[in-house]
Parts: structure tokens; sequence; C-alpha cells
């Protein structure tokens, strides 16, 4: 007890040393690549060593046996630290590593992510947050079970937290999986073992308590990371090392740069090409089965028909091109009409970064914002860590600091997808192809980066490139000029970023099993040892199937966290918010108001994905545009046609409402 | 009811959740002008241009950002006070 009071006293002293401690290691880092030639190999496996190693240190150091350090963290974290902690809980791989490429492909459109991101935290700091410390209890579903009196309500609350979380959860470990295997060329199984196995010891060693200054330490790495690379881009290229100032420069530049790419005849000539290669391919696939087997013939004819002298180099080369045809003509389709609309893409001129409403309509850019704005404030993760803190008081501070914390990124995010464009307009279109620099070389070996010179010039065009979003914030480093220290030290942050939200998710998940669905509904007189021991099985357990399945790699994860976060904005929000907000609501109207929310979030999903079904225009990404208002339509007239909650409940409303006292009707 | 709150009486209470509600509908009210709004008029917006910025992709990018974490933080300082005004703050341990 000693040493954990003399912690908590030291916050500041203990992670000021960490981060002057973690910045000396990164300079000594430089130092032995500069000077003794260390290779970007060994470099890679000491930033993971290190890193993972000190995760798993803080875990075994914040053991607990407790159920509340368990759960909530002894409710002992001050707000400026939850604030970190929250920060590197909600910002995923998808934050750290796509969220700017999302900005360079997409321009002003790419926004609505920034704001959508962002702006919930505001929903949360009124609405949710200082209730939710006022409750006091330790998970979310614990929450609607006490306010709709019941299991009915909990048992939806645990559906909808595992379908969220898990979701969310496997595209966290399949990024781990990434980041191990390209930085460490580890493969991506083993990538995924090796780092879900850091966090394992900490989370399991130490629930809540553990995570909560783990996440701390994993936030003060990933912003690390993130801002060097564009203040050093920054200075470079405009004398300003603020970056966040001083990419309105490059924002200029990349206007007249598109306009003048648009006006070049080289660049019209490429568009022509494209526009011919896609009207072949529209062609082929028109003329499926015969246009698959007539070019098989006609490979088979050439090489029959070469000399007997004929150098083997060209045999193989026929040879090479006839087992790389689609075997069967629904693969054949498949490949071609990617390629097509590929194709396409690139046989029209772009439209400007800067134009509002270029690739999104407002329409949609509007309900897309809308969306995620609400699907933060309901996902069960990120409210579970306003339980943590000492006070309604410090709850209500603790929304700000983690929103200034992750403001931190997100404002960065556009200065980074700026400078990017920028460069790659300026500096890279119009090279020979010959001369073009290191990085797209090393990031086409893992197909972020590519080109093809298709009207042979031997000059790049900007219509001839293609370039990963991930390929942004990945290859920063080497466009800015900077040692490849920097560049594993990206990949530490991104490993930190995607590690830290796992965590949060793993407990979110692993807690509602063990605290909602076993101990509370199943077992009520469970031992805490007993729970822990439980909590601690299942946690391990929910990390390997989910590890398992990521190994799947399946292709729609990113549509299933979009998908994740209407499913919480449609079911959660409602309940929760009415819950605080609407002393008259009651379960049925409650209970009603989720299924309601939730199930014509998902038909709208599936509707939309699979099936053609179209409202307005709506896209599949903006599902929950719907379940939210009638999730709060259908709890609020259900509960006005049915019973009010009994006087226990109104008081317990009342309770959670002022910050004194003791919450009402609540046991424990 | 009144006992059952740590004693506190009835129409503070009332006037406590009236300050809150109010507070929260101009967050709200802000909250929808710098994102839907600035949307909405982003073409308008960014006819204004400011140290390269056109106005519409800078309150996008930045601006409402800005705004965001100062609305919290100022919501979270009138929130505390009120606390203490209406004789509802938390007791210290």
């Amino acid at each position: 007890m000693a040493m954990k009071g003399g912690f908590l006293d030291n916050l500041g002293k203990i992670y000021g040393i960490y981060t002057v401690g973690f910045i000396v290691f990164v300079i000594f880092l430089g130092i032995s690549e500069a000077m003794f030639g260390m290779s970007p190999k060994t470099i890679g496996y000491v930033y993971m060593a290190v890193t993972i190693g000190l995760y798993a240190m803080i875990g075994i150091l914040s053991r607990t046996a407790k159920v509340s350090e368990y759960y909530v963290a002894g409710r002992s974290v001050p707000a400026f630290f939850n604030g970190m902690a929250t920060g590197s809980d909600w910002m995923s791989a998808a934050s750290f590593i796509g969220m700017a490429g999302t900005i360079f492909t997409l321009g002003y459109d790419g926004l609505a992510y920034i704001m959508g991101w962002t702006g919930g935290y505001v929903l949360l700091a009124v609405f949710l947050g200082p209730y939710l410390r006022k409750f006091g209890q330790y998970t979310i579903p614990d929450f609607l079970g006490a306010r709709y009196g019941g299991n009915a309500a909990r048992s939806i609350g645990i559906i909808a937290a595992i379908t969220a979380s898990f979701t969310y959860l496997i595209a966290q470990v399949t990024g781990v999986g990434i980041i191990m295997s390209r930085f460490l060329n580890l493969d991506f199984t083993v990538g995924v073992f090796v780092g879900l196995g850091g966090i394992l010891v900490c989370s399991m060693l130490g629930g809540m308590k553990a995570v909560t200054w783990t996440q701390v330490a994993q936030y003060i790495i990933l912003i690390v990371a993130y801002l060097i690379p564009p203040t050093v881009m920054s200075y470079k290229a405009t004398g300003n090392p603020i970056s966040e100032i001083a990419y309105g420069q490059a924002l200029q530049k990349i206007d007249a740069k598109e306009k003048a790419i648009n006006a070049d005849p080289k660049e019209v000539e490429v568009m022509a090409l494209w526009k011919k290669s896609a009207d072949e391919l529209d062609a082929d696939i028109k003329g499926l089965p015969g246009s698959l087997a007539a070019k098989k013939t006609a490979l088979e004819a050439k090489l029959a028909a070469l000399p007997a002298t004929a150098a083997v180099a060209e045999k193989e080369a026929i040879n090479k091109a006839i087992t790389a045809l689609p075997a069967t003509p629904e693969i054949a389709k498949e490949k071609w009409s990617a390629a097509k609309t590929a194709a396409l893409g690139k046989s029209k001129p772009m439209k400007p970064y800067l134009q509002p409403f270029a690739r999104l309509d407002m329409k949609n850019m509007l309900a897309l914002t809308f969306c995620l704005m609400v699907g933060t404030a309901g996902l069960p993760h990120i409210l579970m860590r306003y339980y943590t803190v000492p006070s309604v008081k410090d709850a209500r501070m603790s929304v700000g600091w983690s929103l200034f914390f992750i403001f931190l990124l997100y404002f960065t995010a556009p200065a980074v997808a700026a400078f990017g464009r920028s460069e790659v307009l300026n500096n890279i279109v119009g090279l020979p192809i010959a001369q073009l620099p290191a990085w797209m070389a090393n990031w086409g070996k893992v197909g972020l980066v590519a080109f093809k010179d298709i009207n042979a010039d031997g000059i790049l065009q900007w219509y001839e490139l293609t370039i990963g979003p991930d390929a942004i914030v990945l290859a920063m480093p080497e466009i800015a000029g900077l040692p490849y220290v920097i560049s594993g030290l990206v990949a530490a942050g991104g490993l930190a970023a995607a590690l830290s939200t796992a965590d949060g998710l793993l407990l979110t998940i692993s807690n509602a099993l063990s605290h909602d669905l076993y101990y509370k509904m199943l077992d009520p007189h469970a031992s805490i040892n007993k729970r822990l021991a439980m909590s601690r099985t299942l946690l391990v357990v929910t990390a390997l199937i989910a590890a398992w399945v990521a190994t799947y790699k399946i292709t729609i994860i990113v549509e299933l966290v979009a998908w994740a976060f209407s499913i919480a904005a449609a079911s959660f929000f409602p309940a929760l918010v009415m819950g605080i907000w609407d002393k008259r609501s009651n379960k049925a109207g409650a209970l009603a108001g989720m299924y309601v929310g939730f199930f014509s979030c998902v038909i709208y999903m599936v509707g939309s994905r699979f099936y053609g079904l179209d409202i307005w225009g709506v896209k599949t990404i903006s599902s929950g545009l719907f379940g939210i208002p009638l999730g709060f339509i259908v709890t609020y007239v259900v509960s006005r046609m049915t019973a009010p909650p009994s006087q226990e409940l109104q008081d317990f409303v009342e309770s959670v409402r002022i910050p004194r006292g003791a919450a009402k009707g609540v046991e424990e | 009811m009144a006992k059952e709150l740590a004693g506190l009486d009835k129409e503070k209470l009332k006037a406590y959740w009236a300050y809150n509600v109010r507070l929260t509908t101009i967050v709200m009210v802000i909250w929808f002008v710098v994102t839907y709004v600035a949307i909405f008029f982003a073409p308008q917006l960014d006819t204004i241009v400011i140290a390269g910025f056109p106005m519409g992709y800078y309150m996008g990018a930045q601006g409402s950002l800005i705004i965001f974490v100062i609305l919290i933080f100022w919501y979270a300082f009138k929130m505390n006070a009120a606390d203490k005004t209406y004789g509802v703050e938390e007791e210290e341990e």
C-alpha cells in the first residue's frame, strides 16, 4: 500500500522521468545507427523488445487482487492521467496509421473523421461522463441493469458491448500483426502472438489498474512518434517547425499543382490510356468466358511459335503470363472488374483536394460526422474509463483532458496529409522513373506504393501513381529524410496505439462476461478470488479467440469496425442518455428502444451493403443515422405508454444527477 | 426525498438541474454550429483564405476541434463552480 500511495503522489515525476528516459533511449539508438551502423532490423527488434517489455513490466508492478483495482483502478486515477489513458485507449491503429492517409485521399471530405471522432467527446462530457462516475459501478451493463431494473436490460447491454468491442478488437490485433510483420519481417501469426503476449501479462495481472498505467506510457510513446516527422518535414518545407500552422502553405501548393496537372498534356494522355484500358477490360468482362480462353490460346500460340533458338527467359516470361491468368471465369470477372474500377478512377481529372463534397456529398458528410460522434460517445471501453477517476468533478475535467490529448494527434493528421500530398505532387510527380526516391521502392515491396509507366515516356505522371492510405504516416520519416531510427519509432508508436486500444477492449469484453454475466446474473455469491480468476481466464480466452480470428485476415474488417460504431451509437447511446435525462423512461421503453435501434441499424447496414437498400442515398457507413433517432423516439413513446418507473428508480435518477451523496438503490 | 438526497432542499436541486440544462443547451448549440453549420457553409467559408487556409477547410481540420476542447473545459469549470453555489458538491473525504 505504501508503494501505491507513493506512486500516485509522484505521477508527474515518474512519467516525466519516463518521457525523458524514452527520448534518451531514442537518441541512443540514433547514435548507434549513425556511428556504428546499427541495422534497421536490429533497431526494429530493440524497439519492440524494449516497448513490449516495458508494458509487461508495468503490468507486473501493478498486479492486484482487489476487485476495485482490477475493475476500476481503485477509482484513484487523476483527471489529467485518465485523459492520457483515454487518449491511447481511444486512438487505435486506424487513427495512428490510417487517419492522415484517409485525408490524403479524400481531401476535405476526410475531415468528417476528424470532427466526428473528436466532437463525440462533447456529447460524452455533457450527457454521460459525470453521471456515470456518480453512479460509480464497474461496467456499462451495470448502469443499464440498475436503471432499467434487471437482467433483461443488462443482457442487451452485454450483447451490444461484446459485439461492438470484439469487431473492434480484431481490427487492433490485425494491426499489431501487420506492424510486427512489416517491421520485423516476422510471420503475421507470430507477430500477433508476440504482440498480444505483452499486453496479456499486463491486463491479466493488473486489470484496469495495470491497463491505465500502461496506456499512459503508451500515449507518451505514440504522441512523440506521431509529432516528430511532420515537425521536421514542416521545418524543411517552410522554415516553420509548427506543422499545424505552416501547412496552409502546403495546401496552396497542392491546389496550384493539381490545376497544373489536370491541364498537363502528358497527364491528359495518361488519362486517355487508362480510359482505353478500362474499355478493353470492360469488353473482356462482357466476353467471358470466351475472352479468357482466347487470351490463353493466344499466349500458347505465341509460345509454340517461338523459334527453338529463342532465349530461355523469353519462354519463361510467356509461361509466367499463362499461369498468371485467372483460373476460372468467376475469378477473372472479379479481378478484371477491380482493375476496371481502378483504371476508370485514373481516367478522369481529379477533383480539388480542398473542394468540399467532391467525394462525399454534403448529406453523407453530415450523416457520417453525426454517426461517428454518437458512436464515440457510446463505446463502452471509453465510457468505462470515467469510472476510474476519484470524483464527479474529476470526471468532468477528465473528459476535457481526454479530448485535449486526442486533439494533439488529430489536429496534426491533416498537416501530415497536406505535407505528404504536397511532396508527392510537387517533388515526385515529373521525376524520371529511374530517379524515384528509395522510399517508393521500399513501400512498393509491401504493396503500399505502385506505379505503371503506362505512356512509356520514362517519366512519372500523377495518374500513373497509386499510394495506399497507410503509406503516408509510415513513409513520412523517409520522405522527410529522417534516419531509420525515426521510422522504427513510428512503428513503435503504431504498435502502442494498437496495443493500448486492444487492452481496453479486452478488458471490456472479459468484464462484461465475468462481472455482468457470471457474477451479476449467474452466481451472485461468488467469492472475490473466484470472480477475479474467472475474469483473468476469460481475458486470455478472448485474446486467443481474437488472435485466431485475426489470422484469417478477413477483408471486411474495416467495414466491421465502422459497423461497430453504428451499433454502439444506435443501441447504447439512447438508452444511457434517456436513463439519466428522462426520469420517465422505463424498462419497457428502454428495451424497445435498444432493440429497435440495434435492429434498424443492422438492417440498414446489411441491406445497403449487400441488397441495394437505399434511403435518401445514405451510405452503409452512416447506418446509425436511422437507428439513433429511432432508439430515442421508441424509448420515449413506449415509456409514455406504459407505467412510470418506481419511486426508488426515480430517486436513483435524481441521485445520479447531483454530485453529493451516494447513488441510490445501488448495493456494495 | 429531500432527506434521502443528503439533506438538500428540493427547490435548490431543481434550480441546480435547470442551470445544468441551460449550460448543456448552450454547449450543444455551439457544438452544432461549429460542426454542422460549418460543414453546410463550407463552400462559402472557403472564399475567405487566411495564411493559406480556406476557412471552410480550417473549421473542419482545426477550428471546430479547438472549440470542442475549450467547450468541455468551460463546461467542467462552470459545473464544478455551480456544485458549490448550489451546495451539492461532493463531500471531501
